[in-house]
C-alpha cells in the first residue's frame, strides 16, 4: 500500500486543523469499520460555508482527507456542498488505496453530520 | 537525514558474513545436491553443513532439521502435517489466541476439513497458562501448537512447563519459534518440543529459507511432494545458496546471542524510559521482563498508530503498528484485543523492534523527534482535547 504525493502533503501540512469557536454546525461521526473518529466544524453565512475546521483521530487517510474535505466545502453552498461525495474528496487527493477508500467515506459523513447540524439549528 | 531502522521482527539486514558466505553458489558451485556428480556433490555437502549448523544451535540431530520456504511453510507443514499424519487418534489441536497468521490460518483451515481448534486465552501480558493447556486436552487432542515468543509484544511463552504436560499426555507439542531462535537461547529438549519453526530473515539471514524441527519418530505428513529431497519430507531442489546463508546466520548468532542481549535489552529499556520520561499516557503492551530483549510495544492514547509510523517514517524511523489501519484487514490487532487492550489504546499501538546495529545515537534521535510527533498528533486528535476536559 502506497498513498499518492497530495495525500502525503496533506498529511503532512493538514490544513485547518482545529474548532471553531461557536460553529454553526458540528458533525461528529466515528468509521465503523476501523474504529477511527472525525470531528469537523462550519461556519455558514449566508448559506455559504465560510469556514470549516477539523480534528480526527486516524490513519494518514483519515487525516489527508478530512483536511481535503474542509478546503473543498470553503466558499460552496450548503447545497453544493451536500453534493460532495467521498469519491470527490479521494479523487481530489490523486486517489487512496482501495482498502483506505472507507476512509474517504468518514470525511464525507462528518461533513454530511455538520450540515445536518447546521440545518436542524435553522429549524 | 539519518535512517534509524527498527522493525527488525519484520525483517533484518542480512549479515555481510552471510552474503559472503553464500556468494559461491550462486558462481562455480551450481550442482544439484540429488546429482551423484562432484558437481552435485560439492553442494550436497554445503547442505550438510549447514543442517548440522541448525541442528546444533537448537540441539537436535542432522536427521530431525527439514528445509523450507521460510517461517509460514514451516508452520503450515508442522501444523497439517501432523493433523493429517495423527487424524486416526483425534482430530482436536490446541493454539493459543495470539499466534502468528501462519500458524491461525492453518488451523482455521483444518477447522473447515473436520478438525475441532482450541484457542486458549492470554492474559493481560500475553501468556498463555499451562493449566489451561492442560484442562484443554481431550482425548482427541493430536497436537498442540503455541508460539515461543510473540512478534508484536515479544512475550515469551511458558513452552518448557506446556512441554512437560504434552509430553506426560503423550501429545505432541510444536512452536513457532521464528521470533526466538538467534534471539534468546532455544534448546528443544530443555524446551520439550517435538517440533519447531524456524527462519533466517529475523536473524540477518536471507529471506526464503527456514526450517522445521520434527523430533524423530513424529509422524508428519508432507505438505509439498515430488522428489525425494529432505528424507522424502519436503520434495524440490534445495535452494543451495540460502541454506548455506541460513547456517551462517546460526553460526554467527551461536557466537553473538549473549553479549547482544544484553545490549538489545539495555538499549531497548533506554528507549521505554525515555519515552516514559518525555511523553505522558502511554502504556507497555507485553510482559515487562518475559519478553524478547530487542522488543518494545507501546501505546500512545490519543492517537492512532500508522499516523505515528508516518511522521516517524517522514524523520528517517521505521517502526510498525498493530493499528487496524495499517494491518491491511482493518481489523486491530488480534494480539492486543486477545490481552484485553481496549481497541482505542490498541490503536494507538508502535512496535520498536531493535537489532544488532542500532546503537544509543539512534535511540537519542528517536526520542528526539517523537515527543513532538505525538504532541502535533494528540493536537489533532478530538479524543485529547475531551479527556482534558
Ligand atoms: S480511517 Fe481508520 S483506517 Fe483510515
Amino acid at each position: 500500500m502506497k498513498y499518492s504525493e497530495k495525500v502525503m502533503e496533506h498529511f503532512r501540512n493538514p490544513r485547518n486543523v482545529g474548532e471553531i469557536e461557536n460553529p454553526d454546525g458540528i458533525g461528529h461521526v466515528g468509521n465503523p469499520v476501523c474504529g477511527d473518529i472525525m470531528e469537523l466544524y462550519i461556519k455558514v453565512e449566508n448559506n455559504i460555508i465560510v469556514d470549516a475546521k477539523f480534528k480526527t483521530f486516524g490513519c494518514g487517510a483519515a487525516i489527508a482527507t478530512s483536511s481535503m474535505v474542509t478546503e473543498l466545502v470553503k466558499g460552496k453552498s450548503i447545497d453544493e456542498a451536500l453534493a460532495i461525495s467521498n469519491k470527490a474528496v479521494a479523487e481530489a487527493l490523486g486517489g487512496l488505496p482501495p482498502i483506505k477508500m472507507h476512509c474517504s467515506v468518514l470525511a464525507e459523513d462528518a461533513l454530511k453530520s455538520a450540515i445536518d447540524d447546521y440545518l436542524k439549528k435553522q429549524g | 537525514m539519518r535512517k534509524v531502522y527498527l522493525d527488525h521482527n519484520a525483517t533484518t539486514p542480512t549479515h555481510p558474513e552471510v552474503v559472503k558466505a553464500m556468494l559461491p553458489y550462486y558462481g562455480k558451485i551450481y550442482g544439484n545436491p540429488s546429482s551423484i556428480h562432484q558437481f552435485g556433490q560439492e553442494a550436497r555437502k554445503a547442505i550438510d553443513e549447514a543442517r548440522e549448523k541448525v541442528a546444533d544451535f537448537i540441539g537436535a540431530i542432522q536427521e530431525e532439521i527439514i528445509f523450507t520456504s521460510g517461517g509460514t511453510e514451516a508452520d503450515n507443514f508442522a501444523i497439517k502435517g501432523i493433523a493429517y499424519a495423527n487424524e486416526k487418534k483425534g482430530k482436536h489441536i490446541i493454539t493459543s489466541s495470539i499466534e502468528h497468521h501462519a500458524v491461525l490460518n492453518p488451523c482455521k483451515y483444518l477447522e473447515k476439513q473436520g478438525f475441532q481448534v482450541t484457542y486458549l486465552p492470554v492474559d493481560k501480558y500475553g501468556l498463555v497458562d499451562p493449566d489451561e493447556v492442560e484442562k484443554a486436552i481431550t482425548k482427541e487432542t493430536i497436537l498442540i501448537t503455541i508460539m515461543h515468543a510473540n512478534n508484536e509484544i515479544g512475550t515469551i511463552e511458558p513452552i518448557a512447563e506446556i512441554g512437560k504436560i504434552a509430553k506426560e499426555k503423550g501429545i505432541c507439542l510444536h512452536t513457532d519459534a521464528v521470533q526466538t531462535v538467534g534471539k534468546i537461547p532455544v534448546n528443544v529438549n530443555k524446551l520439550n518440543i517435538d517440533s519447531l519453526s524456524l527462519s533466517a530473515h529475523k536473524i540477518y539471514g536471507p529471506k526464503g529459507i527456514g526450517g522445521l524441527y520434527v523430533h524423530k519418530g513424529i509422524r508428519i505428513q508432507p505438505l509439498i511432494e515430488g522428489g525425494h529431497h529432505e528424507k522424502n519430507r519436503r520434495a524440490g531442489t534445495e535452494n543451495v545458496p540460502a541454506i548455506v546463508g541460513l547456517g551462517k546466520a546460526v553460526e554467527i548468532a551461536k557466537t553473538t546471542l549473549d553479549k547482544e542481549s544484553i545490549y538489545l535489552t539495555n538499549l531497548r529499556d533506554g528507549l521505554c524510559s525515555g519515552i516514559g520520561e518525555k511523553i505522558d499516557s502511554v502504556y507497555l503492551n507485553g510482559h515487562p521482563v518475559k519478553r524478547l530483549p530487542n522488543t518494545l510495544n507501546m501505546s500512545f492514547e490519543f492517537v492512532e498508530g500508522e499516523s505515528i509510523i508516518l511522521n516517524l517514517d517522514m524523520k528517517g524511523i521505521a517502526v510498525s503498528s498493530g493499528s487496524a489501519c495499517t494491518s491491511g484487514s482493518l481489523e486491530p490487532s488480534h494480539v492486543l484485543k486477545a490481552m484485553g487492550v481496549e481497541p482505542a489504546i490498541a490503536q494507538g499501538s508502535v512496535r520498536f523492534s531493535l537489532g544488532k546495529d542500532n546503537t544509543e545515537e539512534d535511540i537519542d534521535y528517536v526520542l528526539e523527534v517523537l515527543p513532538e510527533i505525538i504532541v502535533r498528533l494528540r493536537a489533532m486528535s478530538p479524543l485529547y482535547r475531551k479527556q482534558k476536559g
